[in-house]
């Protein structure tokens, strides 16, 4: 067998697995969302945003949850885009190559990988345990300290990708270093700035184990951060495993709306990254 | 370095009137008032001393005295990493923004030492303005890119505002083609558009010396042409030193050319007697090119 033939037998064999891999996972995912959708689509009406979650054995909806979860996501981007700008801004802009700012990046490195239940944990132990009580602003803060990282990350890439140029020209006209970056080198950025904000809140709609330890769950309607909170995740979570036909009607439900909102938010920061490339 | 054959007896300064004559007795015209090649300009805008340029424990510039006259062009050619743009960028201190670079001697404008640690350099580089090699337009609107600028120092009403931002883009012979999309942004301009935007933003702040990095090495002929006649009209009111890889555009724009190698300045002159009867050797080499 000469090396030509056995190039392309090494080609061939290597292009059918990775189709065949190819087709493995996307119809795993395929798989999933048809379920969801299957299940999901029944179960949705009007009920489900205008009345609480039912005890077991009755009709109800998920008004309380989704704005549990609204409200705690909102809180955590509140909390966590500011710093994740600000730290992300520090190691692109300052900190560079510098001894602390590597430590910072392998620290975030880290964080960005960290299992949410020990973020949920951390949490109970920092909040939940000397307030005495679970609470929707434990939740949030569990959350933010998921958000974090990814707007850290995605702000320090996004403004790495600024030409140094940008900044070598503004700076000449004499702007001061704070300058160029709050009206310069943001500009230029934040398109990819705003995506990686997306991907966090896309990342945190779905996280379970943090709120299963702060925010916990509240069958009735609340609006009070300082109290246990509904939300979508820790409802799916309860009511999927229930034995209650309803209850697992609505996880259904759930899911379905955790899943669209998430679909929505990733194609959102699709559509906006590309515009920041070009740039 | 064998190209830097003659013989240097310490640091020569343009103080030292007396090496000026010793040197100059029984030589031509031309060489008149040259201290190692280097002319020397009287009262000039920039004046080098000993200017030393450091990146980490590279050495890019060796002690550099050279003297720009004001209201007129000066060309820097050489050959690449001859240490011209590093000359440049040590005018108004660019290269601050990266630790590690460091210049040593000094650079006098209007008295005043640059490199001075006490220096502000951000009211230094509102006088002294510079343009680079790649079109850097700001992500915003046409209007915006020449106030923001003007914004950093000057706090103008509107109409004051607006009338800064004409006379800045008709010195940046631009107006005619984006004062019907002044709400535009600036990054939709062609490349040779945004370099005269980038241009007329330095104009902007009106300062005193505009430095010019290689401008037009990214353009078109076309492009480069306009850019060159516009340095031509900039000189009328500004000091211009520009740094290009093009013999034959510093020859078209420039009243002075100064040569480089190696981090060290070879030749100054009038840039007429830099193409026509250098003194040194290796000027005559490198512009009829056969350097190397």
């Amino acid at each position: 067998m000469n090396l030509y033939t056995r190039r392309k037998l090494i080609n061939t064999f290597n292009m059918t697995a990775a189709v065949l891999t190819t087709v493995v996972g996307v119809m795993l995912l395929s798989w999933i969302l048809i379920v969801l959708i299957m299940k999901g689509v029944g179960a949705i009406n009007w009920t489900i945003f205008t009345e609480m979650t039912p005890p077991p054995g009755s009709a109800g909806g998920l008004a309380n949850a989704l704005v549990g979860s609204l409200m705690i996501t909102m809180v955590a981007v509140v909390i966590g885009t500011p710093i994740g700008i600000m730290a992300g801004t520090y190691l692109a802009e300052y900190g560079k190559q510098s001894v602390f700012a590597e430590v910072v990046r392998t620290i975030n490195d880290i964080l960005l990988s960290a299992p949410s239940i020990i973020i949920g944990v951390f949490v109970y132990a920092l909040m939940v345990k000397p307030m005495g009580h679970f609470s929707g602003w434990a939740g949030a803060v569990a959350l933010a300290i998921i958000v974090i990282p990814v707007v850290l990350r995605t702000t320090e890439n996004m403004l790495s990708l600024v030409p140094t140029q940008m900044r070598e020209a503004a700076a000449a006209l004499g702007a001061p270093k704070w300058m160029v970056i709050s009206s310069v080198v943001y500009k230029a950025a934040i398109a990819g700035m705003v995506t990686g904000v997306l991907l966090a809140v896309a990342r945190i709609t779905g996280e379970t184990a943090p709120l299963l330890f702060t925010a916990l769950n509240n069958q009735f309607w609340s609006t009070d951060m300082n109290d246990s909170m509904a939300n979508l995740p820790v409802v799916i979570f309860q009511f999927a495993m229930s034995p209650y036909d309803d209850w697992r009607e609505l996880a259904w439900a759930a899911a379905l709306l955790i899943t669209t909102l998430v679909l929505v938010m990733n194609i959102l920061a699709r559509v906006l990254l590309p515009e920041n490339k070009t740039r | 370095m064998s190209t830097m054959a003659e013989p240097q007896s310490g640091k020569v300064s343009f103080n030292m009137a007396a090496a000026v004559t010793k040197k100059s007795s029984g030589t031509e015209q031309s060489m008149a008032q040259k201290v190692n090649g280097v002319r020397h300009v009287p009262n000039g805008k920039l004046i080098l001393r000993d200017v030393n340029f450091f990146y980490g424990n590279f050495q890019g510039l060796h002690d550099i005295n050279v003297s720009f006259p004001e209201r007129q062009v000066t060309a820097m050619i050489g050959p690449s990493g001859c240490g011209k743009s590093t000359l440049l960028r040590a005018i108004n201190r660019i290269y601050d923004l990266y630790p590690g670079q460091r210049a040593e001697g000094e650079i006098v404008m209007d008295g005043h030492n640059m490199l001075d640690k006490a220096m502000d350099v951000n009211q230094l580089r509102a006088k002294i303005g510079m343009v680079f090699q790649k079109p850097t337009p700001f992500p915003m609107s046409i209007y915006d890119n020449i106030a923001f600028g003007v914004k950093l120092y000057e706090s103008l009403s509107k109409s004051d505002m607006n009338d800064r931002v004409e006379w800045a883009l008709r010195k940046g012979a631009i107006w005619d083609e984006v004062k019907d999309k002044l709400g535009q942004a600036g990054t939709a301009l062609s490349g040779g558009q945004q370099q005269r935007l980038c241009i007329a933003r330095s104009i902007a702040v009106k300062p005193e010396v505009i430095l010019f990095d290689e401008p037009t090495s990214a353009l078109d002929p076309l492009a480069t042409l306009k850019i060159e006649e516009l340095i031509h009209e900039l000189k009328s009111e500004f000091t211009v030193v520009i740094v290009t890889h093009n013999m034959q555009q510093a020859a078209r724009v420039s009243d002075y050319t100064a040569f480089m190698y190696m981090g060290k300045m070879v030749e100054y002159d009038h840039t007429n007697v830099i193409f026509t009867m250098p003194d040194k050797k290796e000027t005559e080499d490198y512009i009829t090119g056969r350097f190397g």
